[in-house]
Parts: structure tokens; sequence; C-alpha cells
């Protein structure tokens, strides 16, 4: 079974995404910032994390810096899913090592279509 | 909203008639919500009233609109990547090879809806730049519903659309924004593209002959002697190096004997006369 970290603030969020990664198979953790999300990767790396971008204490992209910086930080996909839906914002997730981007709202299509192309699922 | 069994009939059959398209059985929840926002739009009081007023034929705009909603015209950029990816591998080297000396390939989307399949070839082409390079590539998208063609021509998607099936890299390099959370697809794409409004059972579109021809989800609500129908239509337009593609729950076992399953490539048909005419050859 895959694991997945949801990485968001808000708990509503976590739990609908939680929701659809448990029908596709995933084992599912939470975190609700990008520290508690660090400390989880220092436990043990997922295979995939769903970020947020805007979060108190850290944000998605510091989050992702530190995450591509640490030893096998390379190694999980990361799927950006927000709500900052520019190409701006899009560009520089990329940049930053995000390997697939969902724009907010999504659906289960949309989000497993982005996890079939990340190669997780 | 009840749907009465009469109105329901004549709905399916006009349906039918038009487009080939069977309501199945089990699909009276999708008039009533395919049909609400023409009700409100028309103000109908309910289903029969509507119903009355195509009958009498005396709005051809209105029984067009109503054919449309009835229509599913859903699809997303790379849908099954998997038999998609096969397709652009062996068979697209078959016909690269068939047509070194013209350097020329046509490929044809029946029942393109809004034209994410046909923009996903294009893309797939326009990403292989060096090796296409000197050949013209032409890509015809058909479809029944005019609405459809429409949104196809114009290229522009909604956020929901953009990023289903489509990987994030691709959708940077061939979209722009556009409004507010519209995304237009490149100029480039839709100059590689053409979109006519047309019946699958009609003449197929220029150039006539086809290299690809991907039908999917189209024929699944057929009733057969129309799916043969379509079928032959389809084996008359390809190449006899040519392949089809079918969506990936259709096959043409027991449905036509104008196409054979291809050997090497699961999920994917060539011509029945082709096929006969290489295994002779082998013999
Ligand atoms: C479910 S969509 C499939 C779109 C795309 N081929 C795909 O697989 O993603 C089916 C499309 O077939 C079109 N269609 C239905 N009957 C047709 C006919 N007789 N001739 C041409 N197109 C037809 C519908 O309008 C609709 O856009």
């Amino acid at each position: 079974m895959k694991t997945c970290l949801v990485v968001d603030d808000s708990k509503v969020i976590r739990k609908v995404a939680r929701h659809i990664l448990e029908t596709l198979e995933f084992s599912v953790e939470e975190a609700e910032d990008g520290r508690a999300a660090l400390a989880h990767c220092e436990n043990a790396m997922p295979d995939v994390i769903l970020l947020d971008w805007n979060m108190p204490v850290m944000s998605g992209m510091e989050f992702l810096r530190a995450l591509r910086r640490a030893e096998s930080g390379g190694e999980p996909k990361v799927v950006f899913c927000t709500t900052e839906n520019d190409l701006a914002h899009i560009r520089a997730a990329i940049e930053a090592g995000a390997d697939e981007y969902v724009m907010k709202p999504f659906d289960r299509e949309t989000l497993h279509s982005k996890l079939q192309i990340v190669g997780v699922a | 909203m009840e749907v009465s069994s009469s109105s329901r009939r004549i709905l399916a059959s006009l349906l039918e008639t038009r487009t080939g398209q069977q309501l199945a059985v089990n699909r009276n929840w999708r008039i009533d919500t395919a049909l609400a926002p023409i009700m409100r739009e028309h103000r109908f009081e309910n289903l029969d009233h509507l119903v009355t007023k195509l009958v009498t034929g005396s709005s051809p705009a209105l029984t067009e609109q109503v054919i449309e909603a009835l229509l599913n015209n859903e699809t997303f950029f790379f849908r099954d990547k998997l038999p998609f990816d096969l397709l652009m591998g062996g068979p697209l080297k078959r016909i690269e090879t068939a047509r070194a000396a013209e350097k020329r390939i046509a490929i044809w989307s029946v029942g393109c809806s809004t034209g994410q399949e046909a923009y996903s070839i294009a893309m797939t082409f326009a990403e292989q730049e060096v090796r296409w390079r000197g050949w013209k590539i032409e890509i015809v998208g058909t479809d029944i519903s005019r609405s459809a063609i429409g949104r196809a021509r114009a290229g522009k998607y909604s956020q929901f659309e953009v990023q289903r099936g489509l990987p994030v890299m691709q959708m940077v390099r061939w979209f722009g924004e556009e409004g507010e959370g519209g995304w237009q697809i490149s100029q480039k794409l839709r100059d590689m593209v053409r979109f006519e409004v047309r019946n699958i059972v009609e003449r197929p579109p220029e150039p006539k002959q086809f290299d690809m021809i991907l039908c999917r989800n189209v024929l699944l609500y057929f009733a057969p002697d129309m799916r043969r129908l379509a079928f032959s239509r389809m084996a008359d337009a390809l190449a006899p190096h040519g392949a089809l593609m079918l969506g990936a729950a259709e096959t043409v076992i027991g449905q036509t004997d104008r196409f054979v399953s291809d050997a090497e490539n699961r999920g994917l048909y060539v011509p029945a006369a082709a096929a006969a005419a290489a295994s002779r050859r082998v013999a």
C-alpha cells in the first residue's frame, strides 16, 4: 500500500482528500502545516505528498524547498493542491521541485489522474 | 420530475433517428437533469409540454438543443493513456514508414466532443518537433454536436477540464490564461487541428483517407446495425496500413467484419482486408 501525506491547514480539505485517497487505496497521514509535515517526513518519507500553498507556520513552498534539500527528500512525489491557480504560481512550484499541480476545487477524477501521472496510482 | 413513458419514447426515438444513440432504459435520470436547463430557459412547465412542442416540429433550433443536451459529451485530455501511448508507438512508426515519400499523415478523431482528444494528438506530434519537421500532419475532429464543435474550435477550457488527464508541464507549455479560470490552448496546436460538425454515418471528411482513426466512447449506445454502418464508414476511410482505436471498453469483435484486432498491439484494430492480404503474402 502506498502512503500519502496530506498537508493542509483546513481540516475539511484534509478529510475530503483522505476520503478520496483511501478509496484509491492509499494509507493516509495528515499534517496541518509545513513544519509538522517536515517532522513526518523525517520519521518516514511518504510515497507522495499532497501540498497546500498557504499555511501558517511554514508555507507549502518553504516546506517543499526544505524537503528537496533533505536527505532522501527527492524521493516523494509532490503534488501541489491549492487555490493559487495562475501560471506564475504554477511555474514557481515546478521550479521548486513540485511534480504535479492540482488547482482547487478538485474532484476524485482529477486527483486520481494526477496521481497516475506521477506514477503512484 | 416524472418522465412519462410516452415522452420518454418520443425523446428516445428523436435521439436515435438523428444520432444513432439509444437512450438506455436505466437512464431516465439523465433525461430530466439533462433537459432541466432547457425547460427553465424556455419556461416549459413540464417535460410533456416540451415534448409536445418538439413533436409539432415547429422549432428545429429547440429540437437540436434537446438532442445535444441528451448526448454524453464527456471527454478529457490523454484519456486511456496506455493504449494511446501504444498507438503513438509501433502503429505510428508503421504509418511513418508507409508515408515516408509523401510526408503526410491524416488523423481522424470521430465523436471528438469538445476537442481534448484531437488536441492531445496534436500535442504529441508538436512535442516531437525534430521527427516531424517537414511533414504535414492533418488532424480532423468531427462530432454531431454543434455546441461541442464550437467549443473545440475555440480551444478554451475551464480549470476543471484543463487539469483532467493533462500533466502540468504540458498545461504550462500549451495553455495560456484566459479570463477568470479559463485556459486557452495555443495557436500552434489550433493550427494543426480542424473541426467539423458531422454525423459518423455520413461521408468522411477531407482528405477522405486517414492513417489513424480514433472513435472512442461514441458507438457504445448505438444499435447493432448502426454500429455496423459506422464501422464500415471508418473502414472505407482508413488506409491499408492504418490503425483504429476504440474506447477502453469497446471492441470490433462480433460487431463488424471490416476490422480485426491488431495482433501486435492490444486494443487497436486494423482493416480486415489489409490483414488478410498480409497473411496471404506470408503464406
Ligand atoms: C462520450 S463522448 C467521447 C469523446 C471522446 N471521443 C472521448 O473518448 O473522450 C461521445 C461523443 O460522440 C458524439 N456523437 C454521438 N453520436 C454521434 C454521431 N452519430 N456522429 C458523430 N458524433 C456522435 C457525441 O456528441 C459526443 O460528443
